[in-house]
């Protein structure tokens, strides 16, 4: 499913409408937010394991071009088959002849962000082959025809009650049924049929190891073994970012990983891929998709240490208020808006403004990426790139030119303040002016500061 | 000692009490206090706004403003962490970084500079604090939630001084208020949903006064509460130290 485009402000403010909606989607990922910081206090030292993963992801893109080598010289010798993929279009053809090859059909696939980002589902049911999301989240998205909203919890913004009407819709689910319990079960016995009749399966990847040329997918409903183990072709695809130069830095993200994600100590399966079942056929796309434009921009490199863990989206105030699909990218919230401008600045110019930079992504990143920094940073670029709209150009062309000259400022603050005195209705009512619709402009006070410090320089000495 | 009062332009035109408490409340501390009268703005509006490039102008002033001080405090965290992170200038960029390193929110100043142990003032009422993001996050006045560090805050450090005060808890003491610069006017909607978050964790907790370490943040949610015509007053943090209010 891809997005049409509605820009952010605007998508979200259709999701704040909805307030009963907006007030539960925000308390169900506050929730998980607090689940996060319970379980990070366990961790002893929660705050030098975040510096630990952050240095191990710095040094790896200083290095990536040796890691990736070294990663696709010992899979091969695994008996893993790698291919290389400059962009979408390329990994998608790489994939779609892979499965052409051994005629397959039917296809299961893992939670895939990346597969997300190439939009691989509609370019493959194109060419007339199914592919089935097996993660939970996933498969109810894509019953109802959406993008996941969130990169773990892709159907964090669908009510149990709309699940229970889908599933009585598409899998024969009593109707008015919404007993997470029971639609569970019904969804297991819905893919276990789409398991045991599947051609190949797709992963993602959470790590690649450079030392071993295996790879590690994380999962809590075991669904990428089951797919990877019954079908004779597991193909997963990575973003050259994934790869991770030990085995024993496993030991830091892991346990970094799930607790950020959804405060568990560690997700249910971790599952380490290392060759080919005998008879069966491993590949891995290694998929580049910009980011090694994103690596060329030293202000945004850091973003490329991001693991995927979600703890941005639900630590974010603005995320909870407004939904994924205002975001309008596969990857949403505040790293989608440090991603996202990188594919397309023009697409995506309105990301980097969905912010009050408040910080609290930065804080909670397990791997310690100055995300509200890089959100101020792409700002600059955005403007300097002329993807600024021309009315708020001129404004602030204005505004500097005030604030540059105590006397222009001292001027303009007058007129400005008696203007809302004589006309308050002016700039609180109308439309025009955003701030009036829900809240009061300050009490307009008869002197400045400035004024009243001429006045009083005197005794105030 | 030469301190300079940095006055942020709409404290400066909305809000001249907040700066009359701030000075007084200096002055009570026994610091010599100038308000140089050339200030303006610390260009944030701009720069936050993605216009960084038309602030050479703007940090220029300050520069002019502010040079020759010990110390540039200011009554907001969000225009000192602007200032300590973006005041450049090409043609004199070590007199900028001379500012850059000399300038102190409030707070801070009285906590780390002054060395303040004790407060001669009190204030009746159940008060709720909200430490704005980049006073609490980028300036570090306090820790934050998302972090596994000691709990500290100055801001409350300093209203713990108060005689008769009683701070109220909050749920999500750290959440963003929603300001957020152009922010609340581009993204309204969320913008003001945000800003109700807060307000209603406020009435739950039966909180009378509302105060904060940045006029902004406190700007937009005194928006909200007399649209609504809540029983909440709202205070900078230096009206309430001041003891005046
Ligand atoms: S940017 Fe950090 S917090 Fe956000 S998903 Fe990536 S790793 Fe997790």
């Amino acid at each position: 499913m891809s997005f049409t485009h509605t820009s952010h402000p605007k998508a979200a403010a259709e999701f704040v409408q909805n307030t009963n909606r907006m007030n539960w989607h925000d308390e169900a990922l506050w929730f998980i937010r607090t689940k996060r910081d319970r379980i990070a206090q366990t961790v002893p030292d929660w705050e030098l394991l975040r510096q630990q993963a952050s240095e191990i992801k710095a040094h790896t893109l200083s290095k990536l071009d040796t890691y990736l080598q070294q990663f696709e010289e010992n899979a091969i010798a695994n008996g893993v088959t790698v291919h290389w993929a400059a962009d979408a279009a390329e990994h998608n053809a790489i994939v779609l002849k892979l499965l052409q090859k051994v005629g397959a059909t039917k296809i299961v696939k893992s939670k895939s962000m990346l597969t997300e980002e190439c939009h691989l589902n509609p370019f493959l049911e194109k060419q007339g082959i199914e592919v089935v999301d097996t993660d939970l989240g996933e498969r109810i998205v894509q019953l109802r025809n959406e993008p996941p909203s969130h990169i773990v919890l892709p159907a964090i913004h669908i009510k149990k009650e709309e699940v229970g009407q889908l599933f009585h819709e598409h899998l024969g689910t009593k109707k008015g049924s919404a007993d997470p319990q029971y639609l569970t079960n019904a969804a297991r016995e819905h893919l276990r049929q789409k398991f045991l009749a599947a051609d190949a399966a797709i992963t993602g990847v959470n790590f690649a190891v450079a030392e071993t040329g295996g790879f590690v997918v994380c999962t809590n409903e075991g669904n990428a073994d089951l797919g990877a183990h019954l079908a004779k072709l597991h193909i997963a695809c990575m973003g050259i970012e994934k790869v991770i130069p030990q085995t024993k830095d496993l030991g830091v993200f892991l346990r970094l990983l799930a607790r950020s994600a959804t405060g568990q100590a560690i997700t249910t399966y971790s599952s380490h891929f290392v060759k080919p079942a005998p008879g069966a056929e491993m590949h891995i796309v290694i998929v580049d998709n910009g980011r090694s434009t994103q690596l060329g921009r030293e202000d945004f490199r850091n973003s490329l240490k991001c693991i995927r863990c979600g703890a941005c989206m639900n630590t974010c105030p603005v995320y909870r208020r407004s939904g994924g699909h205002s975001y309008h990218n596969a990857v949403a919230g505040p790293i989608g808006a440090i991603l996202a401008p990188n594919i397309d600045m023009k697409e995506y110019a309105d990301l980097p403004f969905a912010s009050t930079l408040c910080g609290s992504c930065t804080d909670v990143c397990p791997v310690k990426i100055d995300i509200h920094n890089q959100l101020y940073k792409w700002r600059q670029v955005l403007t300097r790139e002329g993807h600024a709209p021309a009315a708020k150009k001129a404004g602030m062309k204005m505004m500097a030119s005030v604030l540059a000259s105590p006397k222009k400022f001292s001027f303009s603050g007058k007129m400005a303040r008696r203007m809302l005195r004589w006309f308050p209705k002016l700039a609180v009512n109308g439309t025009l002016n955003p701030w009036g619709r829900q809240r009061e402009l300050p009490k307009v006070p008869d002197q400045s500061f400035r004024e009243w410090y001429k006045q009083h320089k005197k005794e105030t000495k | 000692m030469r301190v300079a009062l940095f006055v942020p332009c709409y404290v400066d035109q909305f809000y001249p009490n907040v700066a009359i408490a701030t000075m007084q409340l200096l002055q009570n501390l026994g610091v010599d206090v100038d308000f140089p009268e050339q200030q303006t703005c610390c260009g944030q509006p701009m720069a936050n706004g993605g216009f960084e490039d038309y602030t050479a102008g703007c940090n220029k002033n300050f520069i002019r403003s502010f040079t020759g001080y010990d110390y540039v405090v200011s009554p907001s965290g969000s225009c000192v962490l602007h200032v300590k992170d973006h005041l450049h200038d090409a043609s004199n960029e070590a007199a900028a970084t001379t500012v850059r390193t000399r300038v102190y929110e409030l707070c801070e100043f009285l906590t780390d500079v002054l060395k303040v142990k004790q407060l001669d003032v009190s204030f009746r009422g159940r008060v709720a604090l909200h430490q704005g993001c980049h006073g609490q996050r980028g300036l570090q006045l306090g820790s934050s939630s998302e972090r596994m560090l000691p709990f500290f805050s100055k801001p409350m450090q300093l209203l713990q001084m108060v005689k008769d005060i009683e701070m109220v808890p909050l749920l999500r003491g750290d959440e963003c208020c929603g300001f957020g610069g152009t922010f609340c006017v581009t993204e309204e909607a969320v913008s003001a949903a945000m800003g109700n978050s807060k307000i209603s964790d406020y009435m739950q907790h039966n909180a009378q006064v509302l105060t904060g370490t940045d006029m902004s943040c406190l700007m937009h949610q005194e928006g909200l509460i007399r649209r609504q015509r809540l029983p909440i007053r709202v205070l900078h943090i230096a009206e309430i130290l001041c003891g005046n209010s």
